[in-house]
């Protein structure tokens, strides 16, 4: 690829920077598309349990640079309209691309006034076909998503990866969530088929306590999503994670 | 100063790393089918994985067409989805264009096509499409990704096809045994067939498991039965 000589050693060349040591040559927008190579502004897990009349979704409220706790106030849970909660893990940036124009596809519905709204399947299945249609381009937004809701008055909870991967599931974890609490959450999901309220955001809260302990990324303000059939939509927080380090004193060897 | 001599200042590094991102990825599953003289059954775990991760112990990957014909898919779950959409509207188009059922050996033609139509951009999916051809016997279509696709009267695909294939050919095919005579498999050894070799396969295989899937066509319709595997 030809790039104009530099104006003197090591300068700047004719429309570019100043170049650094071992720079590579940039290669000029219009012969190739930078396209995103990675999660940059991150969110770590969100952890969803479905219960008898409902589903509860929990995330922590940090966006972090890598191993930087960078900002401490981003919720990524938000209730989409009566029917749905959406939640999200993984770039930031890529979260807020995607809930805007879910926002705007509540407020062109809102003008129909038909009485008619999106329901948690339809969203799912919408969110599988921009994901997808996104990995396909090689050009993926960097999420997983966990749609809550309430369909034909039974819960709803569903999940999308940045690839277009996508299943439901009583109990659905996404990052380090899915090695540390989807198996406490099975576990009580398969011990009490038909766990109440109560009882699913016990779990939940015991969960996000343990993930807090071993998620080197997570963080103890979180929020909690709740849809129930009786109850409706309520996002409740900032909340705080209950810690006890006590155990860290007998913990030798390191 | 040449290049070689100016010293590397990794926190200077202007152009980011390449973090290739990979669009396919493996959620495994296996699919098994065994065709008879009017009959066909079809059985398919119910597992989604990922790595070392279960997504879900219950996730269907039996995709009904028309009512005797059934698409068992395994591989990346994310092309399975999109495939099988296509294919769900190919269906429907099919019908309303001539007003009649495509036929199973339509279908499966029709596969072949789609897969080969993303040659270079595949769909990262192990096939198998089971059904009735037009003279009512039961047929077994297997394809590659990218759209080969051959006829047989048993196969086993996906994360344990390659362990569970020469089981089937020693068991249906009746291959490498004495005085064996090749003989048409009934409906019951099949479907007895099938749920052993999914229990062998749950064993030793860690992306096949929890339960298994199956549906039997006949001439009366699609019937569907479910059977548990072990959960770890």
């Amino acid at each position: 690829m030809m790039n104009p000589p530099a104006f003197w050693q090591n300068g700047p060349a004719p429309g570019n920077f100043y170049s650094f040591p071992n720079m590579q040559p940039q290669m000029k927008p219009e012969e190739s598309r930078q396209h995103s190579q990675g999660p940059v502004t991150t969110s770590t897990s969100i952890l969803a349990l479905a219960y008898d009349k409902g589903v509860i979704v929990a995330g922590d409220l940090l966006a972090s640079y890598g191993s930087l706790a960078r900002y401490t106030n981003c919720p990524r849970i938000f209730k989409v309209n009566n029917n749905i909660i959406l939640g999200a893990s993984g770039d930031y940036a890529d979260f807020q691309y995607v809930k805007e124009f879910v926002e705007q596809k509540i407020i062109t519905e809102e003008c129909l006034d038909d009485g008619l709204f999106l329901k948690p399947k339809s969203l799912y299945c919408w969110l599988t076909r921009i994901l997808y249609q996104r990995r396909s381009k090689m050009d993926p937004l960097w999420n997983n998503f966990v749609v809550a809701g309430i369909q034909d008055g039974q819960p709803f909870l569903g999940t999308v990866d940045k690839l277009g991967t996508a299943y439901t599931d009583k109990v659905i974890c996404t990052g380090y969530g899915s090695y540390i609490a989807t198996p406490l959450l099975r576990d009580a999901a398969d011990k009490k088929p038909q766990l109440t309220l109560d009882e699913a955001r016990a779990h939940i809260e015991k969960s996000l306590e343990v993930l807090y302990y071993r998620d080197a990324r997570s963080f103890p303000k979180y929020q909690l999503g709740i849809i129930d059939v009786d109850q409706g939509v309520s996002i409740e927080g900032p909340l705080e994670i209950s810690q006890n380090w006590n155990v860290a004193y007998s913990i030798k060897g390191y | 100063m040449s290049l070689a001599l100016r010293p590397s200042f990794p926190d200077y590094e202007s152009v980011s790393k390449h973090n290739n991102f990979n669009p396919y990825s493996d959620n495994g599953g296996s699919v098994v089918a065994i065709a008879g003289d009017d009959f066909v059954v079809v059985g398919a775990d119910t597992r989604l994985s990922a790595g070392f991760s279960i997504y879900t112990r219950e996730q269907s990957k039996l995709f009904p067409l028309s009512a005797n014909t059934v698409l068992g898919c395994s591989g990346c779950w994310c092309d399975t989805l999109t495939l099988t959409r296509i294919l769900k509207s190919r269906m429907q188009m099919y019908q309303q264009e001539h007003n009649k059922t495509m036929s199973t050996t339509a279908c499966a033609q029709m596969l072949s096509i789609i897969l080969y139509y993303k040659r270079f951009f595949p769909y990262y999916i192990s096939n198998m499409l089971v059904g009735l051809d037009d003279e009512g016997k039961g047929c077994v279509y297997s394809y590659d990704p990218v759209g080969h696709c051959e006829r047989r009267t048993f196969r086993a695909s996906g994360s344990a096809g390659a362990l569970l294939q020469p089981l089937l050919d020693n068991q249906i095919g009746k291959k490498n045994m004495l005085n064996a005579k090749e003989e048409p498999v009934s409906k019951e050894a099949a479907l007895s067939i099938l749920k052993d070799v999914f229990i062998s396969a749950a064993e030793r295989d860690i992306y096949t498991g929890d339960s298994i899937l199956i549906n039997i066509i006949t001439k009366d319709g699609t019937t569907e039965e479910t059977f548990q595997l072990r959960r770890d």
